[in-house]
Order: structure tokens, then C-alpha cells, then sequence
């Protein structure tokens, strides 16, 4: 039986946790607003303004003169959803046998994985180019692709780790004893099980790439550069520059925004690490 | 090839256009000033009449520096032509990481770049980097709060204590307006070309004729005391992340009387589409103190080409037209003859419709012949530079300082120590590079 | 059980994974081991002679060493305590019955989405510049001083930032943990006349322990590395207040572009945060089995 709440309580609850929402939600509505406002007026109080009457869209098209926005765009999408792609592929196989047929080392195999996680980057920048440059595949996107795959696959492997861990493996043991092939076993009991934390791992994976700011930055120039490096280019002012960095940060993360929004559930869903039994 | 290049200019492109055998990609790095923006913006001009295709690069210079020298020192091969200033090209050129350009052809017109500015573009006796724009440093103040407070701007070079005076009468910061605006951002390229001309003045040097470093010297001492106090009385909050664009903006949005900064920027503050005090604004030399020497800086944004690009020959094509007489004619004739790129050639300052539009145009001029990078200083060094040392050991040694000073500036610690951890920096520095034992 | 034949087929899975990483693991951080005991200069080019052990000797008495590594405790230790504790508030607000939770969650969610250079870039423009940023205008509309954020409380301004994207993800994972919560469980406490406190102390934090190592798990591994947000705010100062390791490393590295003392520095960052690792695998191992 649920608990009966009072309206009024309800109410109550309800302002706070809005007024709270708002207030950490604020810094991405306010660059929303400064955007379609002029430079003059975006350096101005916030009330002034909220409510300065001029509306425009001119620094949109500033930024877009400047930068070849679709460009960056595609080439964020590629390296986020191509190291995502790659790494389930890696990561599938390797999180499926660790939950099924868990050996004695496993767990240690597992924590060594994510150890790998904590080298720091700038510390093999270096050697990374230097490869990279003689593999001729510096500012290329099969590059990005390779190394953000590489960075984030402990994180995509003990996720889906603890996720097909929680399948029960009797319904496995039923499945077989019922006569079905391993493809029919795989197809009908075990995807529709295993989907959804499939589907909120690949999310995960793919707003930290499409964030990834450090190989992003240093290992392409102008063809495979992301999003990342395109809003690079405002960091400076060049005199005022607010409405402009405002355009070019919503152009930037809006993509990433309004995905992670429609699939907010799935993310949830499977975003627990394990942590819930 | 030859010919194209040969005959210049904006028909020159157009024969070349036909006669370029094969249109290549060019991938460009520059920094986000102005004056680059605005050549990205026309660079369309040179893709339609030449055939290739230009990607741009446009990071803000900490980065594009970083950037740039990783690739050019690994022999990335990233890029085909990048901004360098006037302290890597020579040490790079000598290194042969960069393409010689002496071959530009007749119509580029190598005379007509000012002497000094060749002079610290090359090395060895060759050109490794041709001038976009070049600059030294003197004072903007704003004419009207001048003549409210009833002072009268020198026509001689002033002290710095003279200069504080002056500040402290204009300073109104309830209204908005603040004594002065420097730059506190860290960084050699920063507030290191403010405090590097200011030491100078002071009679302070970076190092002796052993390379001993000297920073925790009395004159140091005197020039960062005198500038953390001024800072601190006359200055906008938050100080220490304001650069020169920083700067620039406050300065164009009436919030600062005075100013010591890049005399490239009177473009832009002159400019009445980008500044609110373009008609109220005027400038006197920087000051001096103890001496005048080394009190302006030098400094040139330039042009270059990678040694590892494989596109030589279409990177010089873009040099060439980037840099030329015509581009400065294009930009003065699209862009107003006051956001003309200065400083780099005579046929510029001898061309009426720029000296009429840019009020500023002969002391600039004057600023950048009278800057001598090879004595800026009182006592005497081993070192050329103005605002910095022409050793590749700098950047970090600069850089360095230049934490500690902006640390000194937000009041994390005192001058004391920003000269003491700065002078243990240096000389573990320059022990590590073998300069001195 | 396991049999023989599918013990081999789960070797056979993994291994594609194993190799990778390890190769991941082992090339560059062979090539930075070898790096760290050369005179490797990017800028002074020629020769790279074997010069032993220098290269520890000048990062370890570099001054800057003992800030940074001050620095990396307090980032990452500052951010954990404010978003354990604000995510677990945000949760328990969160799990109560409201009007349009969905869009709340919505609102509280965004910032993990947000790039770290455009969180960076816009707390400091917008919102922390003490000139036209939104809380230098609230000072002076309250009649207050605006504050320099980045001179006065350089580091924690830092903090303040990282944290605002870090907690949706831990309200997320809390909150996720806690509707698993047995009502039943929470009801009968009720009935015994417990109080909300010692129902909160004593049901509800148990069950949420498990989150919060996960929670401390996951952050810390993207906290160690913390990089963008201070480059496009403050470059690591004033001084180095705001210098941690992975900062100094790129100090070291790219910016005096030192690679032998950069390396050097990479390879004591990555024993550090490996002890941090066993520190922290030993915790969440006892609490993953539990």
C-alpha cells in the first residue's frame, strides 16, 4: 500500500524540489537565453537582462560564418557513437563470460581493468602521438574513435559486468532443459534481459565521449576535430563575446542534452553499477 | 608554379587558379585575435581564386602554442601553416623545423617589410616566418575622463611613478571606471610582456652575463612591488584572469582610463563597430622609470610553414597572399582602414586612406622602429628580447613567473615570495638545461 | 557449474579485452617509463642521453609537487564529500511523492550532459566574472563587494564547478537505490514509532552503502584526472593553487615540454593512483560481495 501524503505537504515538497531543480538546471537555461541576445545586452544585470525586449539570432549565425559547425557535429557523432559501438563489441563477450562462468581470478581481473582507468592521460600523451604519427593517424577519426574506445572500455565492461550479472542463470538452466539451441536460448531469453543494460551502458558511453575534452583536443588539428575543439575556439573573448560563447556552448552540448533526455529512463535504468541488489 | 607566384596579387591568384596543377587542402592553426578572424572571414577570397581548400585551426594562443610546438617538435605533420610569434620563429627556424621563405618572388615585396620586423623573423640570415601584423606597447587613456579630472596628457615619456599619479586622479570606480587595466592572466605571452617591459624600466634584467638568473634582485623587487600596489589600488577585481583580449574588452567597454598594452589593439579600440570609446580615446608612450630602454615591447604575429607539410609550395601560395600588400588594401577597403593589419609594412603607412582612418598610425610606427630587442635592457645580457629571452628554455621559465606573479597579484602570497619561488624556479631551470652549474 | 569446455569459451570472450587493455596499458606506459630516464626536451632537440634517475629527482623536488599533490586530495576529496552528501539529499527530496517529478529529474540531470570545457568556460564568464558575471551583479545589487572567485577561493571555485556536474550523477545513482528500498521494511519501522532520523540512520543508510562506494568508486576514478575545467579557468593559479597532478604532468609536459620530466611525473601519477586503486578496490570489493 503506497503512503498517503497530504496535498498540502505534496505542494510543499513540490516547490522545494522545483526551486532546487531550477537552481542547478539555471546555468544551461541562462546560456539559452543569452544566446538570442545581443552582445551589448548579454554582459548586462540579469534582470535588465531578462527583460531587454531584443531577441536575435545573429550569433548563431556568427559562429556558424566562423566555425563549420556541421563538420565538428558529425565528426563528434561518429567518435562518440564509433567508440561506443566498438567497445559493446569488445565488452560483450568479455562482461558475458565474467558473469556466467566466473572463474576465481575474475574479480581481480575486473579492478585490474579499471585500474587501467586511473592512468592519467597527459602522462602518455606523448607517446600516444608519437605512435599515432607514425601510424599516419593523427587527426583522424579511426584514431579518436580508437582511443576513446580504449578509455572507456573498463567502465563499459563492468557495467554490463554487474548488469548481466543479475540475471538469474536458472532461467538459463530452464531454457536448456526445455531443449533450446544456445541461438534460440540467446535470441529469446537471454536479449530481452540483457537489452536494457546494453542500451544504458551505450548511453553512458556515449555522452563521456561525446565530453571527452583531453585526446579530443590533442590529437586532432581541423578534419576529425570534434565538438570539443570547436567550442575550444571561443574560450578567449575577442571583445564581447558572451552571446557568441553562449551560441556556440548550446550548439555544443544541445545534441548531447536532448538525447540524454529522451533516454533518461533507460540511462537510469541501468546506471546502477551494481549498487542495487 | 614559379610564375604564379611570381606575379602576385589578386590577378596573379586568378591566373594561378588555371595554372595550380593540383588543388590542395590546407589545414591552418592561428590564434583567436582579431586581426586572424577577420583573415579567416576574407580567406574565401583565396579559395575561390586559387582552388584550395583552407581548414582552420583557431585556438586561443596558450593552446594553439601548446598545439603547435607538440606537432612541429614530433614532426606531426598536423599542420601546413601556423601562427608563430616573434620568440619561436628565429629558434625554430635556426632548429629547421620551419620552410625557408625567401622565394615569396618579386612581387611580395620583401623591402617594403619594415627591417626590424625581417630581422625578428629570421635566422641565419633567412626568412622563416613572414609578418602579419607586428606590434609594440604604449599607453591608451581615454581623452574625456582626462580632461574631467583636468590632466593633460604627456608628450614626453613620464615615469611610472608619474603614470600612478595620473592614475589615482582618473581612477572613479562608482562609476564604473577603473584607475587602469593591466594584464594579470598567467602566462609568458601574458602578463610577462607587461611585467617584462616594467622590470626593464625599473633597471631589472632576467639574467646576468653568466646566465645567472636574477629575479630576486631589488629592481624585481621595486617593479612588482610598484605593480601588485597599483593593481591592487587602481585595477579592476579580478585581475589576475584578465589578458589582453580580456583587457581589451574592458578597455572598449569604458571600463578603464588607462591602459599599457599592444598598440595593434588601437585598431580595434578605434574602431566605432567594435568600441564604445573609439572616439574618446588617445595614447602616450609607455613609461619609463630608472631607464627608457626596453620600455616598449616588440612582438610580431607571423605566418609559417611546417617543414613536415607536404603541401610547401600551396602553404607559400597562402603566405604570400595573406601577408601582401593586396591583403592589407582588402581588409582596409572591406573592413574599414582602421582594422588594417599594422605594423608590418612601409607601402601601409605610406598610404593616406590608413594614416587618415588610424590617428595612432605614426606612434605606432615610431613605437616599433624604436623597440630594439638587442639592448632593452640597463645592465647588459646575454640574451636578446624585450619582453622575453630569446632561449627556448623561456616559455617554461616565463611561464613560470608569470604563476607566481598573478599568485602575487591575487594576494595568495607576497612579492617576496613570488620573487623567491620564481628565482629558485629559474635556476633549477637553467642547471637542468646545463646553462650554469 | 562451469564446465571445462565453457570455461575455455569465457577465456576465448574475454581475451579480445585483456589484450587490448594490457596493450593499452603496457606500450605507452613502457614507452613513458622510458621516456622518464632520458633528457628529453621537445624544444631543444639532438640527442636524448640516459641520465638515470634525474629526471624523479627534479620533478620530486619540484616545488610545486607538494601543492599539487595537496590540491588532488582536496579536489577530489572536496567534490566526494558535497556530492555524496548533496546527492543523497537530492535523492531522499527526490524518492518523495511531488507534482512533475519527470520534469524536476530532468532539470536536475542536465548538468552531467554538459561538456566539462562548456561548464568551465561559462561558471566563469557568466556566472563568476566579479565584472559582468551574474553573481558580481547580485553582490552589487545586494550592496555587497563582488567576489574575485578565481584569486580569492581559486580552488574552491574549482570544486564548486566539478561538483555541480558531478551530482546528478550521484543523485541518480541514490536515488535509483533508494526506490529499491523495501517499503515494507520502511512501514514497519514507521509503525514502531521510529523516528524519520533513526529510520534514515538506520534503514535507509545501510542500503544505500552500497551506492555510495559506487558512487565514491566511479568519481574518483574521473576526478584523479581532472583537467579541462582548470584549464579554461585559472591554468592551474594563481601560483599553483589550482595546480593537481594531472596539471602539473601537462605542465611538465606541454607547457615547459620537458617529456622526460613529464614522464617521470606521469609514471609517479600512475603509482599514485594506483595505490589509491587497491585503497579502493579493497573497499568496494568487500562491499560489492556483501
Amino acid at each position: 500500500m503506497a503512503r498517503s501524503v497530504t496535498t498540502s505537504r505534496k505542494t510543499m515538497t513540490t516547490l522545494f524540489a522545483g526551486t532546487l531543480g531550477l537552481l542547478i538546471f539555471f546555468p544551461v537555461l541562462w546560456i539559452v537565453i543569452l544566446s538570442f541576445k545581443s552582445e551589448g545586452d548579454a554582459i548586462k544585470a540579469p534582470l535588465e537582462v531578462l527583460f531587454s525586449t531584443g531577441w536575435t539570432a545573429e550569433s548563431y549565425s556568427a559562429v556558424q560564418a566562423r566555425s563549420d559547425y556541421p563538420k565538428h557535429f558529425l565528426n563528434s557523432v561518429v567518435i562518440a557513437f564509433g567508440s561506443t559501438l566498438l567497445g559493446l563489441l569488445i565488452a560483450i563477450p568479455a562482461a558475458w563470460a565474467m558473469a556466467f562462468v566466473p572463474a576465481k581470478r575474475t574479480k581481480h581481473v575486473l579492478m585490474w581493468m579499471l585500474s587501467t582507468k586511473m592512468l592519467p592521460p597527459v602522462g602518455v600523451l606523448i607517446p600516444i602521438y608519437l605512435i599515432y604519427r607514425d601510424l599516419g593517424i593523427l587527426d583522424s577519426r579511426i584514431g579518436l574513435v580508437f582511443v576513446l574506445m580504449m578509455i572507456n572500455l573498463p567502465i563499459i565492461i563492468w557495467m554490463l559486468f554487474t548488469y548481466f550479472r543479475e540475471i538469474p542463470g536458472e532461467v538459463l538452466e530452464a531454457a536448456r532443459m526445455d531443449g533450446a539451441s544456445l541461438r534460440e536460448e540467446i535470441i529469446h531469453v537471454l536479449a530481452p534481459m540483457a537489452i536494457p543494460g546494453m542500451a544504458s551502458t551505450a548511453l553512458l558511453n556515449i555522452i563521456l565521449a561525446w565530453n571527452e575534452a583531453f585526446w579530443t583536443l590533442n590529437l586532432t588539428s581541423a578534419k576529425a576535430a570534434p565538438l570539443t575543439a570547436f567550442i575550444a575556439s571561443y574560450s578567449s573573448p575577442e571583445g564581447l563575446f558572451y552571446a557568441k560563447l553562449s551560441a556556440a556552448s548550446v550548439m555544443a552540448i544541445a545534441p548531447i542534452l536532448v538525447l540524454g533526455w529522451f533516454s533518461q529512463k533507460q540511462l537510469v535504468r541501468g546506471l546502477t553499477f551494481g549498487a542495487v541488489k | 608554379m614559379k610564375l604564379a607566384r611570381a606575379m602576385f596579387g589578386a590577378t596573379a591568384l586568378a591566373a594561378a587558379a588555371t595554372t595550380a596543377a593540383t588543388a590542395a587542402e590546407l589545414t591552418i592553426a592561428t590564434v583567436n585575435n582579431s586581426d586572424m578572424i577577420i583573415m579567416q572571414e576574407l580567406s574565401s577570397q583565396f579559395e575561390e581564386a586559387s582552388g584550395h581548400t583552407l581548414n582552420w585551426v583557431v585556438l586561443e594562443e596558450n593552446v594553439l602554442r601548446q598545439r603547435v610546438t607538440t606537432d612541429i617538435a614530433t614532426g606531426g605533420g598536423s599542420f601546413d601553416v601556423i601562427t608563430i610569434g616573434a620568440y619561436e620563429a628565429p629558434i625554430w627556424g635556426a632548429q629547421d623545423w620551419l620552410a625557408q621563405l625567401d622565394d615569396l618572388g618579386d612581387a611580395y615585396d620583401y623591402d617594403d617589410i619594415f627591417e626590424p620586423v625581417r630581422n625578428g623573423l629570421s635566422a641565419n640570415g633567412s626568412l622563416y616566418a613572414v609578418p602579419f601584423y607586428a606590434e609594440s606597447s604604449f599607453t591608451f587613456y581615454r581623452t574625456d575622463l582626462f580632461e574631467m579630472a583636468g590632466i593633460e596628457a604627456p608628450d614626453e615619456q613620464i615615469t611610472y611613478d608619474e603614470f600612478a599619479e595620473i592614475v589615482a586622479k582618473v581612477h572613479d570606480p562608482d562609476n564604473g571606471v577603473f584607475g587602469t587595466c593591466q594584464r594579470g592572466k598567467a602566462g609568458w605571452g601574458e602578463n610577462m610582456a607587461f611585467v617584462g617591459p616594467l622590470v626593464n624600466a625599473f633597471g631589472g634584467r632576467w639574467f646576468d652575463m653568466d646566465w645567472n638568473p636574477t629575479i630576486d634582485s631589488p629592481e624585481w623587487k621595486a617593479a612588482l612591488t610598484y605593480y601588485v600596489d597599483l593593481m591592487h589600488s587602481y585595477g579592476p577585481p579580478g585581475a589576475e584572469s584578465n589578458g589582453h583580449n580580456e583587457n581589451r574588452a574592458l578597455f572598449a567597454d569604458g571600463k578603464c582610463a588607462t591602459w599599457v598594452d599592444a598598440t595593434s589593439a588601437a585598431g580595434y579600440i578605434y574602431n566605432p563597430a567594435e568600441s564604445s570609446v573609439s572616439d574618446t580615446t588617445g595614447f602616450f608612450q609607455a613609461p619609463k622609470q630608472v631607464t627608457d630602454k626596453g620600455t616598449g615591447w616588440f612582438w610580431a604575429w607571423a605566418l609559417a610553414i611546417p617543414a613536415s607539410s607536404k603541401q610547401v609550395d600551396a602553404a607559400k601560395e597562402f603566405l604570400s597572399w595573406s601577408t601582401s600588400k593586396e591583403y592589407v588594401a582588402l581588409v582596409g577597403e572591406t573592413k574599414g582602414w582602421v582594422a588594417a593589419p599594422p605594423g608590418t609594412r612601409a607601402s601601409t603607412y605610406a598610404n593616406p586612406a590608413y594614416t587618415e582612418a588610424a590617428p595612432f598610425a605614426e606612434t605606432v610606427l615610431n613605437s616599433i622602429l624604436a623597440a630594439n630587442p638587442a639592448d632593452a635592457t640597463r645592465d647588459p645580457v646575454p640574451y636578446t628580447g624585450v619582453q622575453f629571452v630569446a632561449i627556448p628554455e623561456f616559455q617554461g621559465i616565463g611561464n613560470y613567473v608569470g604563476q607566481q606573479v598573478a599568485a602575487a597579484l591575487a594576494g595568495q602570497q607576497s612579492v617576496d615570495e613570488a620573487l623567491a619561488n620564481s628565482q629558485q624556479f629559474a635556476v633549477r631551470e637553467m642547471t637542468k638545461a646545463g646553462y650554469i652549474e | 557449474m562451469a564446465t571445462n569446455a565453457s570455461r575455455a569459451a569465457a577465456r576465448l570472450m574475454i581475451s579480445p579485452a585483456v589484450v587490448l587493455l594490457l596493450g593499452w596499458m603496457l606500450v605507452p606506459l613502457g614507452l613513458t617509463l622510458y621516456f622518464s630516464f632520458l633528457r628529453y626536451n621537445l624544444i631543444t632537440p639532438g640527442a636524448n642521453p640516459f641520465i638515470g634517475w634525474e629526471n624523479y629527482y627534479w620533478f620530486l623536488t619540484d616545488p610545486s609537487f607538494k601543492a599539487a599533490m595537496i590540491n588532488t586530495l582536496l579536489l577530489v576529496g572536496g567534490v566526494l564529500l558535497i556530492t555524496v552528501i548533496g546527492g543523497t539529499m537530492m535523492a531522499l527530496l527526490l524518492d518523495q511523492p511531488m507534482w512533475g517529478q519527470g520534469v524536476i529529474r530532468i532539470m536536475v540531470i542536465a548538468p552531467f550532459f554538459v561538456m566539462p570545457t562548456v561548464s568551465g568556460l561559462v561558471w566563469k564568464n557568466m556566472f563568476m566574472n566579479p565584472v559582468n558575471g551574474i553573481f558580481g551583479h547580485l553582490a552589487l545589487g545586494l550592496g555587497m563587494e563582488p567576489l574575485s572567485f578565481f584569486s580569492e577561493i581559486p580552488l574552491l571555485s574549482i570544486i564548486f564547478i566539478v561538483s555541480w556536474q558531478w551530482l546528478p550523477f550521484a543523485t541518480l545513482i541514490l536515488l535509483t537505490a533508494l526506490q529499491s528500498l523495501d517499503q515494507e521494511q520502511l512501514e514497519a519501522a514507521e509503525m514502531d514509532g521510529a523516528t524519520w532520523v533513526s529510520r534514515f540512520i538506520h534503514v535507509m543508510l545501510p542500503h544505500l552503502a552500497r551506492a555510495i562506494t559506487v558512487v565514491i568508486l566511479i568519481q574518483t576514478i574521473f576526478l584523479l584526472s581532472i583537467f579541462a575545467e582548470i584549464l579554461v579557468t585559472t591554468n592551474g593559479g594563481p601560483g599553483t593553487s589550482t595546480t593537481n597532478l594531472t596539471y602539473l604532468i601537462y605542465v611538465s609536459s606541454l607547457l615547459q615540454f620537458d617529456v622526460g620530466m613529464g614522464s617521470a611525473g606521469g609514471v609517479i601519477a600512475i603509482i599514485l593512483a594506483n595505490i589509491v586503486a587497491i585503497f579502493l578496490m579493497r573497499m568496494i570489493g568487500k562491499n560489492l560481495d556483501a
